[in-house]
């Protein structure tokens, strides 16, 4: 497939790997954001092409990992509910809440349909007037324009039974959330490709000079991966604190204005809850008061919901980069995809999934 | 979650927010909604996440990796050859 094929081309990633080690003159530590990024690592060997003073810490990208607990259970309430069809993204079906999943919400003879995107939501709503239908909108900013759009479309068009369970989050907070704590390691960050399509990377300029840590804007191919790694590893060398960007071929500086034009219409910047780590202020997205019609915890009156995690469950820490899946002692034993403990064992992006799926036995470097 | 594949706009109908494509990602094509992307045309390259073209795939940019890459296999060549005359000084 083009764009694909010649970014996973193997020679081509190991005369990088041989750049890194000559570059390379002591230990670094480096954060990739992004779960499609760490899956990207993990599926293909990335990190043990590097030297091995460099560290590469997982960080919470994985907007299904960091949904709070108890969205889960007002998903799994309000799917529950009569007339209603509940839909959303493949990998929120599995995560459990404190009363289950919304798979087990579907077994219990709730209308919980898996959609591709938020525009088959709509559509599902547009078909069956008698229903409610309500869309998990789950995402970084990379989702953020599709997620707008439906609701935009939805005002404009008067689809009355239409509204989504927002769990929007934004990657800079973050970021500045993980700089910020004492104990911080990360000298250097690969910044999530997509994001950045959307968004943009001027946000990064600030935290680069606040904190003095490199930036590379990177995609989510081997080589891609491999030439944002030397990029970073090459500023912090030579100790510069710059954003740079390597994913040249999908990202400009400024982002996708249009796509920022609608998300700005429908939503506001909110303080919001990550699984794991608490709430962060100004990180998420909610729906504007002009679509407030359109908020399924209103329309639905679960907006008060509070819940407290499996004591077992060492998400948190995984999507701070503390600690690596292997660390965790319910890792593989009392938390697998087949029974998960938390978010990070279920998505498609967490770290504990990728892990289990590609790297069972911790791997001792000779 | 964050995953977006580049596909190839093969048709395209509709305007402005409803401005839609059928994308052939090797061969199997979908429609998408090309409302971000108002300056992509048919035959382009845009990358689909969700069901929606967020960006289009710059294809003379797309080239400056491999660019990069001749470059250092030339600087590669040199260094090697360094060390098989005994290093730098």
């Amino acid at each position: 497939m083009k764009y694909i094929d010649e970014y996973r081309d193997a020679k081509a990633v190991q005369r990088f790997s041989r750049a890194i080690k000559r570059i390379t003159t002591r230990d670094w530590t480096l954060m990739e954001i992004c779960g499609g990024q760490t899956h990207a690592i993990v599926k293909y060997g990335i990190d043990e092409l590097l030297p091995q003073g460099i560290t590469l810490l997982h960080g919470p990208g994985c907007p299904v990992c960091v949904t709070p607990v108890e969205l889960i259970d007002k998903g799994v309430d309000i799917a529950g509910m009569p007339h209603v069809i509940f839909t959303s993204f493949g990998d929120m079906l599995r995560v459990p809440g404190t009363r289950g999943d919304l798979l087990t919400a579907k077994s219990r003879g709730g209308d919980v349909r898996i959609v591709y995107s938020p525009m088959d939501a709509l559509k599902l709503a547009q078909a069956n007037p008698d229903k409610q239908v309500v869309f998990f909108a789950v995402g970084f900013e990379t989702t953020a324009p599709a997620n707008a759009m439906a609701v935009y479309q939805a005002k404009r068009q008067h689809v009355e039974n239409f509204s989504i369970l927002v769990s929007h989050v934004l990657v800079p907070p973050a970021i500045e959330a993980i700089l910020g704590a004492p104990d911080t390691r990360v000298q250097g960050f690969l910044a999530a490709g997509h994001v950045c399509a959307v968004v943009g990377y001027e946000e990064y300029f600030p935290l680069a000079a606040k904190y003095h840590v490199p930036f590379v804007v990177t995609g989510f191919e081997p080589l891609d991966i491999m030439q944002g790694v030397y990029m970073l590893i090459k500023q912090m060398e030579t100790g510069r604190a710059e954003v740079e960007n390597q994913y040249v071929r999908c990202v400009r500086r400024e982002g996708n204005l249009p796509a920022q034009k609608i998300v700005q219409d429908v939503f506001q910047i909110v303080p919001r809850k990550w699984r794991g780590i608490g709430e962060i202020p100004y990180s998420g997205l909610g729906l504007r008061d002009d679509y407030a019609l359109f908020d399924a915890e209103k329309r639905f009156g679960v907006a008060d919901y509070t819940a407290d995690e499996s004591p077992d469950c060492m998400s948190g820490a995984v999507l701070q980069g503390k600690l690596t899946p292997h660390q965790c002692a319910a890792f593989g034993t009392l938390c697998t995809p087949e029974h998960p403990l938390g978010a990070t064992m279920v998505s498609s992006e967490g770290a504990c999934a990728a892990y289990y799926r590609y790297r069972r036995q911790e791997i001792q470097h000779g | 979650m964050c995953l977006a594949v580049p596909g190839k706009i093969i048709s395209i109908s509709g305007e402005d927010l409803n401005r839609v494509g059928r994308v052939s990602f090797a061969n199997v094509i979908k429609e998408v909604n090309l409302a971000y992307v108002p300056e992509a045309q048919i035959n382009d390259y845009v990358i689909v996440h969700v069901g929606f073209a967020l960006s289009k795939v710059d294809a003379e940019e797309a080239q400056r990796v491999f660019g990069y890459l001749e470059e250092m296999g030339d600087l590669e060549e040199l260094y090697m050859t360094e060390q098989e005359q005994g290093g730098g000084a």
